[in-house]
């Protein structure tokens, strides 16, 4: 893809000002819909799933206690894999939104929510909300492009760092607990010089996210464990296993949010003095969806409705499924194409990208160009002066 | 003590980043600490508009003094709502609310509590208490201000032989006054409690319905010829505290209203005195709302998700002060507009003058 206002054919070029602002209001109005009827329902929703992934999560590790017998083994760490992803996606990145904060409950808010993740949530939802919420798909604003390891569109610059980033990417996969504190803590343009290492406020939440580690870390390979007895290190290889399972299924339903083909990113100087009509409109052409049954949206945290989530960040997730097909109506009243596809399909456009893009945006062109006959060409300024001569 | 704490630490490696009570939390409902909690025992119908809830309260519950009040959170529509009620139960007992259906909290707690809800409660608090060394008291009520005052009764009249208690209490009917049989019971049982109804509306007797008048001391003077002579407590609406101050600071024993102790239930905020408002930024919360100048800082923040910390809601606990970042507040009690960088803000009783940042 290539930032929309270089695009030969823009996708929103058939749009006025006052078209946008119109989509603005009609989005406004599924949003305060949803607003208007948010109450006991829901809040007992979030309280099952929160119930659910804790006895499930409690559940799994106690079987992982006999682990040292296959079955046991399996069934624990399928059971915890599943918690965990539960707890990082439906709840714990949708509580951080502050999707539930209108209940007023403390232990269900934005404020006072720490996930089963290595990055400490403030951390988390400062680069998250506020920047990749806020500056979603603008080049060079924007981060979570190729998290800063990855190139992910045409306009991003190619240095040769990037010819491997296939394996970046699987690298990240499967660490991603530790891409995303890595990344919230900024820690490639942190670690470059002596002077930003030494910063006193980049080394306290350095410190921040070490103790969190060292705490996770102490959990899942130590005292499980050691409360396993003679099943220590087949409790050990469980619960890696499932951290790597949740790593790979987070990931890969994160790559499909923004990295499939069809989806659009902007020039910084785009966002200048942009209305909410506007925002609402890169939030749509930003996004891409993931198709699927209502188990999948729940195991993806419903991320899988990813243009619902931008557009509404903080409404309960719960409800993103019930208002897609009127945003996906929105989408064709103003000519505006929805991206969506099955997990499989998303997974792999995402992953196609990435391949493509590690190398530079010419390389197939130039090999192509030896073997053409070169034709003399007269530039076109040069002929236009020569006509009006 | 220490041992507990070494306990929490080790069952905290286990539960990271969760809390040990969160997994406890999934068996028993009341075994938090952090959020006090109650389960409610009985529900009783007290007069077609108000109830009397008895709650069992959880660990961290301190027993409450007579005449004490709670704050006690209800979820109405999934959104938790917090109000403070006075226990109307007898000092020692198991506590409980006796609420009056007005205004959306109260109502619902009114209507909808049943046996076995879970309650949020907050530990008992207030200075409306009995005095230290027996004295002749007059109780002096209207409404349910009653609630206070009738736990102060049940703690006092059948245990302390020589207690010596009149009750004055202005309700509109005889149907609509609380705890009217019980009253009579234990006024026939007990020499030292006597009991004045008065009824504004309908008094069923054929006795002239109309305000007790606190505007001179003639009311009084009939229904307690010795009401100078007493330790007083009043509770009810606010003109009716007013005008009982006043009497107090005019006709009393020794021109002062030392003799008297009131608890509001309300106060009076002046009205007209919201300015222009502003856009309020919650710092901490990431939360901004543009409100009017008549609208509490509480209430602004609760509206927008921000789980503000909150009392008595008519500024007198202190319990909802907040740090000022920047900008002007209102007191919406006095209209008085004030806001240094750093000062505690009663957001109960203050409301935004121009745009408010608030460190939460």
């Amino acid at each position: 893809m290539t930032v929309l206002q270089k695009k030969a054919h823009n996708p929103i070029g058939h749009l006025t000002p006052e078209d946008i602002e119109q989509l603005g209001v009609e989005l406004d109005a599924i949003r305060q819909s949803v607003i208007d009827t948010r109450g006991a329902d829901d809040a007992a929703y979030i309280r099952k799933v929160i119930d659910a992934q804790r006895k499930l999560e409690l559940g799994s590790r106690a079987i992982l206690l006999i682990s040292m017998f296959p079955p046991a083994w399996v069934v624990g760490t399928a059971g915890l894999a599943v918690a965990k992803i539960i707890e990082n996606m439906e709840i714990g990145h949708n509580v951080m939104h502050g999707q539930w904060d209108w209940m007023r409950d403390p232990k269900i808010h934005s404020t006072t929510w720490e996930w089963d993740n290595a990055s400490p949530s403030e951390q988390w939802k400062h680069s998250h909300n506020e920047l990749h919420h806020t500056y979603t798909n603008v080049i060079g604003k924007d981060n979570d492009l190729g998290y800063g390891i990855m190139r992910v569109d045409e306009d991003q610059r190619w240095v040769p760092f990037y010819t491997a980033q296939p394996l970046w990417n699987f690298v990240n996969a499967c660490f991603f607990e530790y891409g995303i504190a890595a990344y919230d803590l900024e820690l490639g343009k942190n670690l470059a010089t002596k002077e930003r290492r030494n910063n006193p406020e980049f080394r306290a939440r350095a410190k921040v996210t070490l103790k969190k580690i060292r705490n996770q870390v102490t959990k899942d390979y130590v005292i499980h464990p050691l409360l396993s007895g003679p099943s220590f290190l087949n409790t050990i290889a469980a619960n890696a296993t499932a951290n790597l399972v949740r790593n790979i299924w987070t990931h890969s339903v994160i790559m499909c949010g923004h990295f499939p083909e069809g989806v659009e990113t902007f020039e910084r100087k785009s966002i200048v003095g942009e209305t909410r009509g506007e925002w609402y409109l890169r939030q749509m052409l930003g996004s891409a969806n993931i198709s699927g049954s209502k188990a999948m949206h729940f195991m993806t945290g419903n991320l899988s409705f990813q243009i619902e989530h931008h557009l509404f960040p903080d409404l309960p997730s719960n409800r993103y499924q019930e208002i897609a097909p009127q945003v996906q109506a929105l989408f064709a009243k103003y000519g505006l194409t929805y991206t969506t596809g099955s997990l499989p399909r998303q997974v792999a456009s995402a992953w196609k990208k990435v391949i493509r893009l590690s190398l530079p945006n010419d390389f197939g062109r130039k090999a192509r160009a030896k073997v053409l006959p070169l034709l003399p060409v007269t530039p076109r300024s040069e002929a236009g002066s020569r006509a009006a001569a | 003590m220490a041992q507990i704490r070494v306990l929490r630490r080790v069952a905290s490696l286990l539960t990271t980043p969760l809390a040990p009570e969160d997994i406890l939390g999934l068996v028993n409902p009341l075994s938090s600490s952090r959020q006090l909690r109650g389960v409610v025992t009985k529900v009783v119908r007290e007069t077609p508009d108000s109830t009397t809830i008895h709650f069992r309260p959880g660990r961290g519950w301190n027993p409450h003094a007579a005449g004490q009040w709670a704050r006690v959170g209800v979820e109405i529509d999934g959104v938790r709502h917090w109000r403070s009620y006075s226990l109307s139960a007898a000092a020692g007992h198991d506590p409980a609310i006796t609420v009056t259906a007005i205004g959306v909290v109260s109502t619902a707690l009114a209507r909808d509590t049943r046996v076995g809800d879970i309650l949020f409660l907050d530990t008992p608090q207030g200075d409306f208490t009995l005095p230290e060394h027996p004295r002749p008291l007059l109780m002096l009520t209207a409404g349910s201000g009653l609630t206070p005052v009738m736990s102060m009764i049940r703690t006092l009249v059948p245990r302390r032989p020589d207690a010596d208690v009149v009750l004055i209490h202005s309700a509109r009917t005889p149907a609509d006054a609380l705890f009217h049989d019980e009253l009579l019971e234990l006024a026939d049982q007990f020499p030292g409690l006597t009991v004045k109804h008065w009824f504004t509306r309908d008094s069923g007797t054929g006795a002239p319905a109309r305000r007790l008048d606190l505007g001179d001391a003639t009311d009084l003077e009939t229904l307690c010829p010795d009401w100078r002579d007493r330790a007083a407590y009043a509770c009810g609406p606010a003109d009716f505290l007013d005008a009982a101050t006043e009497l107090w600071l005019r006709d009393g024993h020794d021109d002062t209203h030392e003799n008297l102790t009131i608890e509001r239930f309300a106060t009076a905020l002046l009205p007209g005195t919201g300015g222009e408002g502003g856009l309020v930024t919650f710092e901490k919360s990431d939360k901004e709302v543009e409100v009017d100048g008549d609208v509490p800082l509480l209430d602004a923040g609760e509206e927008c998700g921000v789980v503000m910390p909150s009392g008595c809601r008519m500024g007198i606990c202190r319990s909802c002060l907040i740090p000022l970042v920047a900008g002007k507040v209102r007191d919406l009690r006095t209209g008085e507009v004030h806001g240094d960088e750093g000062e505690l803000i009663q957001t109960c009783v203050n409301a935004a003058a121009g745009p408010v940042n608030l460190d939460i």
